[in-house]
């Protein structure tokens, strides 16, 4: 694997981030190929084999559901969210790139303290399409079993 | 509605007691989360660590989460399997029966210390509680004597019970649990609550799945302590069902529709059923996606909710499929109950600083009958009503 593929996927990660951080979600749909799995979990159900997911997307046309109904239809208090992704570690599989890495998701809430909303690991696998690199998979595992109140934007 | 009730530390020590703990049965889990001899699933029942555990002998038993000597937890994981158990601190062994079986250096040490002559391990053994399972649901109580589960329910409750927890053996699909920061009344007073679901849900609503245009009924039991929200899926919105939703978004539609093709797998009409059971449990089918949640207290502000959400055995690759992805309305990230959790913690956070303001509870009028119509807080009202009587308020 040369280093530019690795500065690649790093530069994948950043914009992830970047796009829910800087509250541009209509941009997180389009770092997925068009058929994809988007899917958050937390740990107890990952580590026994249970199936169930908070958040379960199985193609781009549900990641932009879930986006045009935190636009249009859900209601929440307002927040800001800054994901930090680290000890990214890089497989590849034939053309494709099975990536595994950490994750912690701060979170402010308008008048609050910042606090971590979730931390985990991303089991991912990455894909050349159309030119550029995108998720074909995304699994996030979340640790904590319990979610501070709301889960309110993708991790 | 005085706000002190959802504030006040001696109202809710109270309530640990007469609510959590008092005469009736409270929600534990489901039989299918210990299908195995010596499988075990620690919970709470208000704020007391219990568990429940499948004896060698097959039968579901429920104790108190303590060794019989030092009070430290026997369960110290979330589900396990063991043959026997044992407590870290000095090593007291129970079967799988909760019958104290060992106590290390029982007759002392080269005939030094040991327990008394008359230390018996009989009379040492896990407390228990008792217990009740219907239809794969397992309830306990901590009343010595506790009504007969099918009276605790009354007949109504208990055919909504049976409509969903019909025999079928539950497949467990998965769990999800939220630190709410809101006293536990409030969610329950949620689901009781049909007035708020065609108003703040905006999704359900633009899809039709509850609107205050659908056909809907609440029902209690005879007491109020439980209760029933119904509603059947209606035809696309008229514009004068929905002119007062100003939320309403007739153009909202799905880029995969895929996410929501419910199929009918209940007989009868209706599309949703919440059902509330007092003291801890909401049984959700909100057209394919089932789940017990179960309401664990931490103090006055705060509680967990435990969602189990669950399939049967029967069911193909396409209805789970179905169900995990109808799961996407609910829990913590839920295009529905997102909404919930958001606006119950701005109830409490209005609530707590004004002890002496009172909330108004008059949807409906005053009553506290079942109703054929959702603009209504009856149930509310019901279950208040019970409320006073256990809590001699």
């Amino acid at each position: 694997m040369t280093p530019d593929v690795r500065a690649e996927i790093q530069d994948l990660y950043d914009a992830y981030a970047e796009a829910l951080d800087d509250g541009e979600l209509e941009r997180w749909p389009e770092l997925f190929t068009e058929k994809c799995r988007y899917e958050a979990m937390p740990r107890e159900n990952f580590e026994r084999g249970l199936p169930l997911a908070v958040i379960l997307c199985e193609s781009r046309g549900m990641l932009e559901d879930r986006v045009a109904a935190l636009r249009k239809t859900s209601m929440y208090a307002p927040r800001y969210v800054r994901h930090l992704t680290s000890h990214i570690r890089v497989t590849p599989e034939g053309d494709d790139f099975r990536v595994r890495a950490n994750y912690a998701v701060l979170q402010t809430r308008v008048d609050a303290l910042t606090e971590i909303l979730s931390a985990g690991r991303y089991l991912d696998l990455v894909v050349r399409d159309a030119g550029r690199l995108r998720f074909r998979e995304k699994r996030v595992i979340f640790d904590s079993v319990l979610v501070p109140n709301s889960l309110v934007y993708p991790l | 509605m005085p706000y002190w009730v959802y504030t006040d530390p001696e109202i809710y020590r109270r309530e640990l007691e007469r609510v959590f703990a008092g005469a009736g049965w409270a929600f534990v889990g489901l039989e299918a989360e210990c299908p195995e001899p010596g499988d075990w699933k620690r919970t709470q029942i208000g704020e007391r660590p219990v568990f429940v555990l499948r004896g060698d002998d097959g039968r579901l038993r429920v104790f108190e989460n303590r060794c019989a000597h030092r009070g430290v937890q026997l369960c110290r994981e979330t589900f396990g399997r063991a043959r026997e158990l044992v407590c870290p601190y000095h090593q007291w062994t129970y079967d799988l029966r909760g019958r104290l079986v060992g106590v290390p250096f029982r007759r002392g040490l080269r005939g030094k210390g040991g327990m008394p002559p008359d230390f018996a391990l009989e009379a040492n053994g896990l407390t228990e509680l008792c217990t009740h399972v219907r239809h794969g649901v397992v309830f306990a109580s901590f009343a010595a004597a506790p009504p007969a589960f099918e009276d605790w329910l009354g007949a109504a409750m208990l055919h909504y019970f049976d409509r969903v927890f019909d025999g079928r053996a539950l497949r467990v699909l998965g769990y999800s649990r939220q630190l709410i920061p809101c006293n536990w009344k409030l969610m329950f007073e949620n689901i009781k609550d049909p007035y708020h679901a065609s108003l703040l849900h905006v999704f359900l609503v633009s899809f039709g799945l509850f609107r205050a245009d659908n056909p809907s009924r609440t029902l209690m039991d005879e007491t109020g302590r439980h209760s029933c929200l119904i509603s059947m899926r209606g035809d696309p919105a008229s514009a004068a069902d929905t002119a007062e939703m100003r939320s309403f978004k007739g153009d909202f539609t799905l880029r995969d529709p895929t996410l929501l093709e419910p199929v009918r797998e209940f007989p009868g009409e209706a599309t949703v059923v919440m059902q509330t059971l007092w003291p801890n449990l909401i049984v959700q089918q909100q057209s394919n996606t089932l789940a017990t949640r179960q309401l664990v207290p931490r103090g006055p502000g705060a509680f967990e909710l435990v969602w189990t959400f669950f399939g049967y055995e029967t069911d193909d690759a396409a209805m789970t499929r179905r169900r995990l992805l109808q799961a996407n309305l609910m829990g913590p990230a839920g295009f529905v109950s997102l909404d919930d959790s958001e606006v119950m913690q701005l109830s409490q956070q209005g609530i707590s600083p004004f002890p002496d303001a009172q909330g108004r509870l008059e949807m409906g009028g005053r009553g506290t009958a079942d109703e054929d119509h959702i603009v209504t807080e009856a149930a509310i009202r019901a279950f208040y009503a019970y409320y006073r009587q256990v809590m001699e308020l």
